[in-house]
């Protein structure tokens, strides 16, 4: 049995991993809510994201987290464009067809990165990288406290943007009716593409947070889409308060069982989760009825 | 014209390397020129030791070329034809298909263990020489291919190594290493190193505290790092790879966990590269590893190692490894005398080849696999890797224990 220390330290760690997992799971909910479709390339736009951090850092020493002030609404730019000049034209209105071109455009975004950046895994070195925060005899790692709170506060951002103004009013009444939406006038187009910029923007946040502490190399993405994954039809698919603790949640199974059973077994306890709720509550923890 | 200059040029370029006692410059036509194979995972998971491994074949290729060719066929050039063997076997077996169909006379490279079994067995098919570059398991020589040869050492030979090295220089410091703790990847190699660890560190005296496996990718190492704080061991053992490494050395130093005696990688990603030695200098200082490493003594290796740093890339044990294969392959086909198969196979057999950058000695192949082949201890000092035992090739004395 382990001491409280290491118990509360696993439980801290897990909350830490947990918000990252939480903001890439917003990204990917709010795409599905809006658009109803999973974004396949929702791990690639990651890799992007994290390589975008690193070579503003590596070529014009941009800190990761001032880099957010180019790669937000560089990423935000980008997620619209692709969704109104690519994916949305070639959907022909058929969501299974949107599934493809995102699944295409993974791979191209994956392999385009394995050409310039090459196969080699990367990291950036920051002066407060090794920083830590002493409470008694916890050493909490200063970039992973200061992600938590930059989670939180995009969380919050996002709920206000999206319950206050005209354009999140916008977005979840094509959520709710695509038909009805463009009936009272609300371009359709363009929310998609809001909603899609506003996925990316999340992943291009969420980079500049792993970044000071962890690596990048051209298939990294992936290592978070598929637990993302799992967040979202934990929380409820569409549901970002449930994403937000659907993914603090994962964080923390995560941590305990890998502590308890090893890290390789500790997947488990996250995938049977995800069965179990696949069983017992399809709608997820705050999922509406289908 | 240009025959002339290109002439004069070869001629110059003869001299300086004072290799040749028939510097005759030809201006008759070139011989045709020697088809090789140069197998390599350079997409997908793998892609980084492919890459470091093509470019040492490249390296030897230019090499071999720029000092004359083959010269029992003329001077005839080598030719590289590359194939991507996409980080799985599938991917090996159908660039060997194409290889073979292209007429090489020999493949070298492969990488990882499943790749080079998978693509030694098509080329067999054809009597087409294999030189496994890297891939340790055992089996790839157990198997009675007589096409197959492996230059570098066996999981056997470099796990016996590590485990006598580290008895060595334990007990040369005072036996400071008591308790250990193994951290290893979950798939075949580090499972596999892991079962090997537990069943012989006990009988050299060493107590095992605890085995931790971890998945890859991991996103996180901050768990398998508070346990090691928790049982506090010595030494710690990692058999991961380079992302997952390069992760629990950074949060180790963060945790302020320090083994006592330090940290000792086997055939480990991170360890012996330069790329993290680099990027995090005080985080991989004094890690030791147990691996591949060119031999710093030999003058060739700074000449290699300065070509492969000119183009970027870090100096990896891959670029040394594939450079002596190739060179293998060329004395064995200037040997043979003529581009075929058998002759070729023969006198691969017969090699004795010392013209090589890796501390081996002359090569002396048994079963395909050479004899003379076995990795050293390196360690990370200052921003350099060193090797520091076996002592008869150490440029270095280990420090340690490290902490």
């Amino acid at each position: 049995m382990y001491s409280p220390e290491i118990l509360l330290t696993a439980v801290l760690n897990g909350l830490m991993t947990g918000a990252v997992y939480a903001l890439i799971a917003v990204g990917l909910t709010l795409v599905y809510g809006v658009l109803h479709i999973i974004n396949f390339a929702h791990g690639a736009t990651l890799t992007a994201a994290m390589f975008a951090v690193y070579v503003l850092h590596a070529a014009f020493g941009l800190d990761p987290y001032l880099a957010m002030a180019v790669t937000v609404p560089g990423f935000f730019a980008l997620g619209y464009a692709v969704q109104r000049l690519v994916i949305g034209p070639a959907s022909h209105g058929d969501d299974g067809n949107i599934l493809l071109v995102t699944l295409g455009l993974a791979i191209i975004i994956e392999n385009a990165l394995l050409v310039v950046f090459r196969s080699d895994t990367r990291s950036i070195d920051v002066p407060y990288g090794f920083a830590v925060i002493e409470v008694g005899p916890l050493f909490l790692s200063l970039p992973r406290v200061i992600a938590v709170f930059v989670v939180l506060l995009v969380a919050l951002l996002l709920w206000l943007f999206l319950a206050r103004s005209t354009t999140g009013q916008a977005i979840r009444a094509v959520a709710k009716e695509k038909m009805g939406a463009a009936l009272v006038g609300i371009d359709v187009g363009h929310i998609y593409a809001v909603t899609f910029g506003l996925g990316a923007a999340c992943l291009a946040v969420a980079a500049s947070l792993l970044m000071p502490t962890f690596l990048v190399n051209p298939r990294i993405g992936n290592a978070f889409v598929l637990v993302a994954f799992t967040i979202v039809v934990l929380g409820g698919m569409g549901s970002i308060p449930g994403a937000l603790l659907g993914g603090l949640f994962i964080g923390v199974v995560e941590s305990l069982s890998g502590l308890f059973m090893g890290e390789s077994l500790g997947q488990i306890g996250i995938f049977l989760i995800f069965i179990l709720v696949l069983l017992f509550r399809p709608t997820g923890l705050f999922g509406a009825k289908a | 014209m240009t025959t002339t200059s290109s002439g004069i040029r070869r001629r110059g370029l003869l001299a300086a390397t004072a290799a040749l006692p028939l510097a005759a410059p030809h201006v008759r036509a070139q011989p045709a020129a020697v088809k090789i194979g140069i197998l390599q995972p350079v997409t997908g998971a793998l892609a980084q030791d492919g890459e470091h491994g093509r470019l040492g074949a490249e390296i030897a290729i230019d090499h071999v070329n720029r000092a004359g060719g083959i010269r029992s066929l003329g001077g005839a050039r080598l030719e590289m034809v590359f194939g991507d063997a996409r980080s799985n076997p599938e991917g090996g077996v159908a660039e060997v298909e194409r290889m073979q169909a292209e007429g090489v006379v020999a493949i070298v490279g492969g990488f990882a263990s499943p790749i080079c079994l998978a693509a030694s067995q098509a080329a067999a098919r054809y009597d087409l020489p294999y030189i496994v570059d890297v891939g340790v398991s055992d089996q790839i020589v157990q198997r009675g291919l007589r096409n197959t040869f492996r230059f570098g050492p066996g999981f056997g030979t470099v796990t016996r190594a590590a485990l006598d090295n580290l008895v060595a220089i334990n007990d040369a410091a005072g036996k400071p290493a008591k308790t250990v703790v193994i951290v290893h990847e979950d798939g075949l190699f580090g499972s596999g190193m892991a079962r090997l660890l537990n069943a012989q560190l006990p009988e050299r005296g060493f107590q095992v505290l605890e085995t931790i496996a971890h998945p890859t990718p991991s996103r996180d190492m901050s768990n398998v790092a508070l346990r090691i704080r928790a049982l506090g061991p010595d030494l710690l053992i990692p058999s991961s790879y380079y992302g997952e490494f390069v992760l629990l050395a950074r949060t180790m130093q963060q945790q302020r966990i320090r083994p006592k005696a330090g940290i000792y990688a086997v055939l480990n990603g991170a360890a012996s590269n330069f790329r993290f030695v680099r990027e995090f200098p005080e985080a991989a200082n004094h890690i030791m590893d147990c691996n591949h490493w060119a031999d710093p003594r030999k003058p060739l290796t700074a000449e290699v190692r300065k070509a492969a740093e000119a183009t970027g890339r870090f100096w990896l044990y891959n670029i040394p490894l594939n450079y002596s294969c190739v060179r293998l392959l060329a004395d064995a086909i200037e040997r043979a005398g003529a581009a075929d198969r058998g002759r070729i196979i023969e006198a691969l057999a017969a090699s004795t080849f010392d013209g090589h950058i890796m501390p081996y000695g002359p090569t002396r192949f048994e079963n395909g696999q050479n004899t003379g082949a076995a990795p050293v201890n390196t360690q990370v000092q200052n921003g350099d890797i060193k090797v520091i035992f076996p002592r008869a090739f150490a440029d270095a004395q280990p420090v340690f224990p490290a902490a």
